[in-house]
């Protein structure tokens, strides 16, 4: 039975990871290669870097951070963001090949607007695009997404549990698998989305970068709900 | 003589993870689009990653799927996820297609009501017994991303299966020529175990 996925994301700005973290038993906790390392032996089912370099000039470290971690982690590795132009998104499949792109995954930014429907965002949010989010994703699959990692920028940052709605609809909407962003806070938001929803992973960042939960405690607690983990 | 595994280049990525993978395990490998380096090995991989036609077309181009079929029985080769579908006689992606036919079945896409592709950690389980699956328990989890299944004609060919709503063959074995749809370079200590066991295969 295909289990459900735990994935810790990695924010990166020039080749150090960024966003508190903190942690005791790591010796740098700034490297990305050493904390992707240190979730995999934990039972991470992929690891997330999310490149929020500003310049493009840049841009390439984040490859060459993918590239070393590949080299001592043996899980699937996903890079995302800062994808502006035709010419980054050529620059990352190029650099996807030198250590084996898999698929691709589609990012989607959104947040409900007061009408009801959602819609995409970018630059963290703070550039509404009219798209609506349900929309893109169908289009987004149509195109040859391999999956959505789909982000709430309501629910991000607050703690207070993931997008249950959003995540439903566009789940519903798509028949790729989807990755739940946004709004982790506890073990039991992890049982809440994989319940509610038929989203097939979960993402989390500062969660598991303080420290507060480890990949092993949200495996040991979705078992106990019977939810199906590696 | 210097013992190495040939990834074999053929244009469709996922090199770079395997040679990672076989260089941590401390087991030397060299990527090469060149049939008399196939024959230098010790052992080949295959592995593969995009769709059936393009890559058998470019394995034909460069005179690898003789070098495969001449090698095969003499030395072990494992085809990873489309390296193990190109091992089959025929596939049906995008459209009919001639394959290796070192392992006897077709390749069909996956018939199930879950999503496609199949994305993820699965589990498996071994009808057959195989030195690939040494020390692996019924039930370990490995990698998967794929849309297509393989679909064996022999049964006793069938190594690993996995459960997707339908029955899905994981791994197939043959005269010394394996396939794992899944990816045991991305498939924590579980894949590299599965590496170990086929750097051991070789005499």
């Amino acid at each position: 039975m295909l289990a459900k996925r735990i994935i810790p994301c990695l924010d990166v700005r020039d080749g150090r990871v960024v966003k508190g973290v903190n942690f005791v038993n790591i010796r740098d906790a700034g490297d990305p290669v050493e904390l992707a390392k240190y979730y995999s032996d934990q039972g991470a089912d992929e690891i997330v870097f999310l490149d929020i370099t500003a310049t493009s000039d840049a841009r390439d470290t984040v490859a060459d951070v993918v590239e070393r971690t590949a080299a001592q982690v043996f899980v699937p590795l996903t890079v995302g963001g800062g994808i502006r132009t035709l010419e980054d998104f050529r620059r990352l499949l190029r650099a996807g090949e030198r250590f084996g792109s898999q698929c691709v995954v589609l990012a989607i930014d959104a947040r409900k607007r007061p009408e009801g429907w959602y819609e995409v965002v970018t630059a963290g949010g703070r550039t509404p695009t009219g798209i609506d989010a349900i929309q893109w994703a169908k289009r987004g699959q149509e195109l040859g997404a391999g999956e959505i990692l789909l982000t709430s920028m309501d629910a991000d940052g607050t703690r207070a549990g993931f997008d249950l709605e959003m995540t439903r609809a566009v789940t519903e909407a798509v028949s790729i698998p989807v990755i739940a962003s946004g709004g982790c806070g506890s073990l039991e938001h992890f049982a809440e989305v994989f319940e509610a929803t038929n989203c097939d992973a979960a993402l989390a960042a500062s969660l598991f970068h303080f420290g507060e939960l480890t990949v092993p405690q949200v495996k040991d607690y979705l078992r106990s709900r019977n939810i199906p983990v590696r | 003589m210097k013992r190495t595994i040939a990834i074999v280049d053929y244009g469709v990525g996922n090199l770079k993870s395997v040679a990672n993978a076989l260089g941590y395990l401390g087991l030397d490998s060299a990527v090469t689009d060149d049939p008399v380096e196939l024959e230098r090995a010790d052992a080949v991989i295959l592995p593969g990653v995009g769709a059936f036609p393009d890559a058998a077309d470019k394995l034909r181009r460069k005179g690898m799927d003789r070098a495969l079929t001449a090698q095969a029985g003499r030395k072990p080769i494992l085809g990873i996820c489309l390296g193990m579908q190109l091992l089959f006689d025929r596939g049906e992606e995008i459209r009919d297609c001639e394959g290796l036919g070192l392992v006897s079945g077709r390749v069909e896409r996956i018939q199930t009501d879950l999503k496609l592709p199949h994305i993820g950690w699965n589990s498996l389980s071994f009808p057959n017994p195989s030195p690939l699956f040494r020390g692996l328990d019924e039930g370990t989890y490995v990698y998967f991303v794929h849309s297509y299944r393989g679909v064996a004609a022999r049964k006793e060919d069938v190594l690993a299966v996995t459960d997707y709503g339908t029955p899905v063959v994981a791994a197939v074995g043959r005269n010394g020529v394996y396939g794992c749809q899944f990816h045991p370079e991305k498939s924590g200590e579980a894949g590299l175990q599965i590496l170990r066991n086929f750097g051991e295969l070789r005499k």
